[in-house]
C-alpha cells in the first residue's frame, strides 16, 4: 500500500497525463448533472473523471473523494469499490479527489460519506469488475458467464486459467460501460460489513503519514500571523523594526483574515526563512489597535443577556396541538432552564497551509481541509479568480470536528503567497487556534411540559435562545434562516409528545460560530433529554421504562436503540450503594445512538463515571471497528466539552489560550466502554461520525441525578465538585 | 545562527540554526523528520515527544543547544526499520490511530514507558501517558496497545529490527 498524497511529488491528474495509452478508466461522466458512467483510455481521460484508473502494468488506483480526518473514509469510502471491483485495498493506491466538480460532493461533513456514496460507488466498481469479466470472455472467445472476477484477476472457471486486469484493459477500455451493472449479494461480501484493517494506519503509527503541516514546496518561505485576539479591532499601525532584526525574518505583510462571508480581521504577518523565525519576528512586531468597543464584550453579559431573552417569546419552529391551552391546563407543571457552554474544536494539527501562484491568476494549495471542493470555492471566492484556477491537494487532516469546513487559513496563506511573489506556509500556534475561533455556539434552553394525573404528557415545549452559527459567518443568513439550524433535532424525537410547541430566540453575537462535531444536536441533547428524564422524575416513573412504555408505544428506530441499551447495561438490576445510572438518545440528520451511564459517588461531592453502554443504529455497517472507533472518539469529546473549561470571553476575547487552561480530557480520565452496533440491514443507512456525540453529556447529567439526587442543568460541570 | 551536531536516529546531522529554535522545528524543518509533530509548543500536548538519550521528551520546548547534549536522539522515524516495533505491531492490531496527528507522540511514551517498565498497570499507563493528548478520543484502544506491546515483549518477539534504539 502506499500513500499518494505526497508534497511535492504532485501526483494526481497530472499523472494521468503520462498514463500509457493503454489504461482503464472509470467513473462518472463530467456531463453537468449526469450520473452515467462512463469508460476510456488515456486518450479520453482529461473528459472522465475516474475513480478507478486501470493500467497495463497492473497498477489500481482508486480516487476517494472524502477527506480523512480520522472518521475513517480512507478504507470506508474506497472499501465500496473495492468490494465490487474484487480487489483488496491493501493492493491498491487510494487517491484523494482534487476537488474537480465532476466527483460532485467531495466534503467530509454531516457524517454523510459512507451513506451517500454507498450505491453509486458500488456501482462504479461493479461496472468496472463486468467490462474485466466481458474483456476476458473476449479474449480468451469463451462465454462470459464462465467468467469470474477474484483478487485482481478473472478467471475462467472450467480451465481455470486467468489473467491480470492489467492485461485486461485494453481490450476492456473498447467496451461499452455496464449502466446497471449487478451489484454483489451482500451475503458475498468480503470488505463490507467486516472488520477490516485501515490502510491509513501503518502510516500513522510510523511517522510516515503526510498532513498538511508537512508539506514543503520548493522556494518556500514560512508565515506565523499576528491578529488581533480582541474580536473587530482595527489595526491603526504597526511597527516591524524589532521583528526585521530578528535573524532569517524577511518582511511583514499587513493583510485581512476573512472567515466566512461577512467577516474581516486585520492581521500581520511576518515572512521568514523558518517557522522559528517567522513566530521569533511575530513576537518582536508592535501593534497598535483600536478595539473600537468591542473589548467591552464579555460571556457574563452575553449569558445574562440570553437568560433575558429567554422570557420573550420566540420564532414558532413547530406548532402542533395547542400547548399554551394544555400546559395551563395540566394537573402537573415542569419547567427547567439549561445552560451549555461555546467550546473550540481544536483538532490536534493546527491550522496551516502552503500556497503558490503560478502565474497572476493561478494558485495552488497544499492543505488539510474537510473538502477540497469548499477550498476551491473558498478561494476562487475571496481572490476573485475562476474555480478552475485554483488547485487543492487534500492532506490527512490532524483532526477537523468542522473546524476545517472553513478554510479561512488557506485564503491567508494564498494572500501572503501572491504579496510576497513566493510559496508561502502558513502555521498557526496553539494560541491562535484556541483564541480565533470560530466556535461552536452555546445554546441556553427553556423547556416546559404539562403532564397528565396518569403521568403521560399533555404539553411540551422547548425554546431555544442562541447565537446562530450561520449568522456570524453570512450577512444574507439571519433569523429566519438560521431557526430550523439551531432547533436541530428538538422537534424530530419519536417521543410521542402531544400539544408541542418549541421555539427560537436568536441573539447576534459578533464573534465567529461554526459548526463543530454533531453541530446543534452537542448542546441540544442535553437539555432535551435531561428534561425528558425530568419528566419521568416528576411522573413518577423510571427514566428508561418512562421513554419505552410512556413516550415510545410505537415501534421505531429509537425505540430499537433504547431497548437495546437497556438490555445491555442491565438497566433492571440493582447497583452498588452510592451508584446511578442515567441513559438518553438524540436522533438528528447524522443519525441516531444513546448511552446508559453508571456513575459512583465518591468523597468531597466528586462522582466518579463507573461504565458506558453505547448503541449506535445504522441499519448497514461497512467496519464495524471503525464504528466502535467513532463512538470512543465521540464519547471522549463529548466528555470534554461536558466537564472542561470550555471558552468564554473577556476584555472582547477569548479567556483561553493553550491546552492548559482550554483542557482536554486525558488517558486517566476515560471510563470503560461497551459498544454495540445495530445493522439489521434495510435499505436506510444512518450515519457514524457524529451520532455517537448528542446522547452523552445528558446520559452522565441523568446518571449524576440518579447518584446524587443533583441535576445538573449548566455545562461544563466539575465531577469532582458537584456542591 | 551557528552550527550544531546532533545524532538523530543514529545519524549525525549538522545544523546552522537560532541556538534558541526548539528540537521540533530542527527535526521538521532544518533536517526534515516530519513524524514528529507541533501541537501546542509548551510541552502541554506531548504530540512533540521524541526519546532524549531513551527518555521521553517533549521537543518543542527543548531549545537546540540544550538538546545537542543528548548522545542520541530518536524520533517516531527511528523506532524501527519496517513499521515493526512491538508497540507499532499493538497499534496496528488493535487499529489505534483515527486522525493520526497525536499518535508519534502517543508511540514515543509508550515505548519509553514499556522500556521502564515492561509489564505497566493501568494505573502506570495513565501516569506515563496522562501528557499525551488525543483529540479523537483513542485512549481506550491506547491503553489496550500498550498491554497488548508488553504481551507481545514477553512473548519473546524482538522489540523491532533496526531500531535507533
Amino acid at each position: 500500500m502506499q500513500q499518494v498524497q505526497q508534497p511535492i511529488n504532485r501526483r494526481g491528474f497530472l499523472k494521468l497525463s503520462s498514463l500509457t495509452s493503454a489504461a482503464l478508466v472509470l467513473g462518472f461522466s463530467a456531463k453537468a448533472g449526469q450520473d452515467i458512467l462512463a469508460a476510456g483510455d488515456a486518450a479520453t481521460a482529461f473528459n472522465l473523471t475516474p475513480f478507478i484508473i486501470i493500467e497495463k502494468s497492473g497498477k489500481i488506483t482508486l480516487m476517494s473523494p472524502k477527506p480523512e480526518m480520522g472518521q475513517g473514509t480512507y478504507q470506508s469510502v474506497p472499501a465500496l469499490i473495492a468490494e465490487e471491483l474484487e480487489v483488496t485495498l491493501s493492493d491498491v493506491t487510494i487517491q484523494q479527489t482534487n476537488g474537480d466538480p465532476a466527483y460532485k460532493g467531495q466534503v467530509s461533513g454531516g457524517s454523510f460519506s459512507v451513506r451517500s456514496n454507498y450505491l453509486p460507488l458500488r456501482k462504479v466498481g461493479a461496472s468496472a469488475r463486468e467490462m474485466l469479466v466481458a474483456a476476458a470472455a473476449q479474449q480468451w472467445n469463451v462465454v462470459v458467464t464462465e467468467c469470474y472476477a477474484e483478487n485482481a484477476k478473472v478467471y475462467h472457471k472450467p480451465t481455470g486459467k486467468s489473467l491480470g486486469y492489467g492485461d485486461l484493459v485494453e481490450t476492456a477500455a473498447k467496451l461499452p460501460v455496464p449502466q446497471s451493472p449487478t451489484l454483489k449479494d451482500p451475503k458475498h461480501f468480503k470488505i463490507l460489513g467486516k472488520n477490516s484493517p485501515r490502510p491509513d494506519i501503518p502510516l500513522k503509527v510510523s511517522g510516515q503519514a503526510v498532513f498538511g503541516i508537512d508539506v514543503e514546496v520548493p522556494g518556500m518561505v514560512y508565515a506565523s500571523v499576528a491578529h488581533c485576539p480582541v474580536f473587530g479591532a482595527k489595526l491603526l499601525s504597526y511597527s516591524d523594526t524589532e521583528a526585521l532584526k530578528q535573524k532569517g525574518v524577511q518582511k511583514t505583510v499587513r493583510f485581512q483574515r476573512m472567515l466566512g462571508g461577512k467577516n474581516k480581521y486585520d492581521a500581520v504577518a511576518v515572512i521568514a526563512d523558518t517557522y522559528w523565525a517567522a513566530y521569533q519576528g511575530r513576537l518582536a512586531l508592535e501593534l497598535h489597535w483600536d478595539y473600537q468597543g468591542n473589548d467591552k464584550f464579555n460571556s457574563k453579559e452575553y449569558e445574562e443577556g440570553l437568560r433575558g431573552l429567554a422570557k420573550t417569546e420566540g420564532k414558532v419552529v413547530h406548532n402542533q396541538g395547542d400547548f399554551d391551552k394544555s400546559f395551563e391546563a395540566a394537573p402537573l407543571k415542569l419547567e427547567a432552564f439549561y445552560e451549555t457552554p461555546v467550546v473550540s474544536h481544536s483538532p490536534m494539527e493546527p491550522m496551516n497551509c502552503v500556497a503558490q501562484w503560478h502565474g497572476d491568476d493561478k494558485v495552488e494549495v497544499w492543505v488539510s481541509a474537510q473538502g477540497p471542493d469548499l477550498v476551491k470555492g473558498e478561494l476562487s471566492g475571496k481572490l476573485g479568480i475562476p474555480r478552475e484556477n485554483v488547485k487543492v491537494n487534500i492532506f490527512f487532516n490532524g483532526g477537523a470536528f468542522g473546524r476545517r469546513l472553513y478554510p479561512d487559513f488557506a485564503t491567508e496563506a494564498a494572500t501572503l503567497a501572491k504579496a510576497v511573489g513566493k510559496p508561502v506556509k502558513v502555521v498557526w500556534t496553539r494560541e491562535d487556534d484556541t483564541q480565533l475561533g470560530p466556535f461552536r455556539p452555546m445554546t441556553f434552553s427553556a423547556l416546559k411540559a404539562g403532564i397528565g394525573a396518569d403521568g403521560k404528557p399533555v404539553a411540551f415545549q422547548h425554546k431555544v435562545i442562541s447565537p446562530s452559527l450561520g449568522a456570524t459567518m453570512d450577512e444574507k443568513r439571519n433569523e429566519t434562516g438560521e431557526s430550523s439550524n439551531m432547533t436541530e433535532g428538538i422537534s424530530d424525537q419519536k417521543y410521542e409528545l402531544p400539544n408541542m410547541k418549541n421555539e427560537y430566540v436568536f441573539s447576534p453575537i459578533h464573534i465567529p460560530m461554526a459548526a463543530w462535531r454533531s453541530v446543534t444536536s452537542s448542546t441540544l441533547a442535553f437539555a432535551h433529554e435531561c428534561f425528558i428524564d425530568e419528566m419521568a422524575v416528576k411522573a413518577g416513573k423510571d427514566p428508561m421504562a418512562y421513554r419505552l412504555e410512556t413516550l415510545l408505544t410505537k415501534d421505531s428506530d429509537c425505540k430499537k436503540v433504547l431497548t437495546k441499551l437497556k438490555e445491555i447495561s442491565h438497566w433492571g438490576k440493582p447497583l452498588p450503594k452510592g451508584w446511578g445510572r442515567g441513559v438518553a438518545q438524540y436522533e438528528f440528520f447524522a443519525g441516531l445512538a444513546g448511552y446508559v451511564v453508571e456513575v459512583s459517588i465518591k468523597k468531597n461531592n466528586s462522582v466518579k463515571i463507573e461504565k458506558v453502554y453505547a448503541v449506535i443504529d445504522l441499519g448497514t455497517v461497512v467496519n464495524p471497528d471503525t464504528v466502535k472507533g467513532q463512538i470512543e472518539g465521540a464519547m471522549t469529546m463529548a466528555l470534554t466539552a461536558a466537564i472542561k473549561d470550555g471558552i468564554t470571553f473577556e476584555g472582547g476575547q477569548t479567556v483561553q489560550t493553550n491546552f492548559h487552561n482550554n483542557q482536554m480530557v486525558r488517558i486517566n480520565e476515560i471510563p470503560p466502554l461497551e459498544v454495540h452496533i445495530l445493522a439489521e440491514g434495510g435499505t436506510s443507512i444512518k450515519g457514524v461520525g457524529e451520532p455517537g456525540l448528542p446522547p452523552f453529556a445528558p446520559a452522565l447529567a441523568n446518571a449524576v441525578f440518579a447518584a446524587t439526587g443533583k441535576r445538573v442543568r449548566r455545562l461544563p460541570f466539575d465531577l469532582n465538585n458537584l456542591a | 545562527m551557528a552550527t550544531f551536531t546532533l545524532t538523530v536516529n543514529n545519524k549525525a546531522y549538522t545544523v546552522d540554526a537560532d541556538p534558541q529554535t526548539p528540537l521540533l522545528w530542527v527535526l521538521r524543518d532544518h533536517i526534515g523528520l516530519k513524524g514528529t509533530k507541533f501541537g501546542c509548543g509548551m510541552s502541554l500536548c506531548g504530540a512533540c515527544t521524541v526519546h532524549f538519550d531513551g527518555v521521553a521528551m517533549r521537543s518543542c520546548t527543548l531549545p537546540l543547544a540544550a538538546a545537542v547534549s543528548a548522545k542520541s536522539i530518536t524520533t517516531i522515524e527511528g523506532i524501527s526499520a519496517n513499521i515493526d516495533h512491538v508497540v507499532q505491531k499493538a497499534w496496528i492490531e488493535l487499529q489505534v490511530p483515527q486522525c493520526g496527528y497525536c499518535q508519534s507522540g502517543q508511540i514515543m511514551s509508550a515505548t519509553a514507558l514499556l522500556k521502564q517498565t515492561p509489564h505497566p498497570t493501568d494505573a502506570e499507563i495513565d501516569a506515563a501517558m496522562q501528557g499525551n493528548i488525543c483529540r479523537c478520543g483513542t485512549y481506550l484502544r491506547i491503553k489496550q496497545a500498550i498491554h497488548r506491546a508488553a504481551e507481545l515483549m514477553h512473548n519473546g518477539h524482538a522489540t523491532a529490527t533496526a531500531g535507533a534504539e
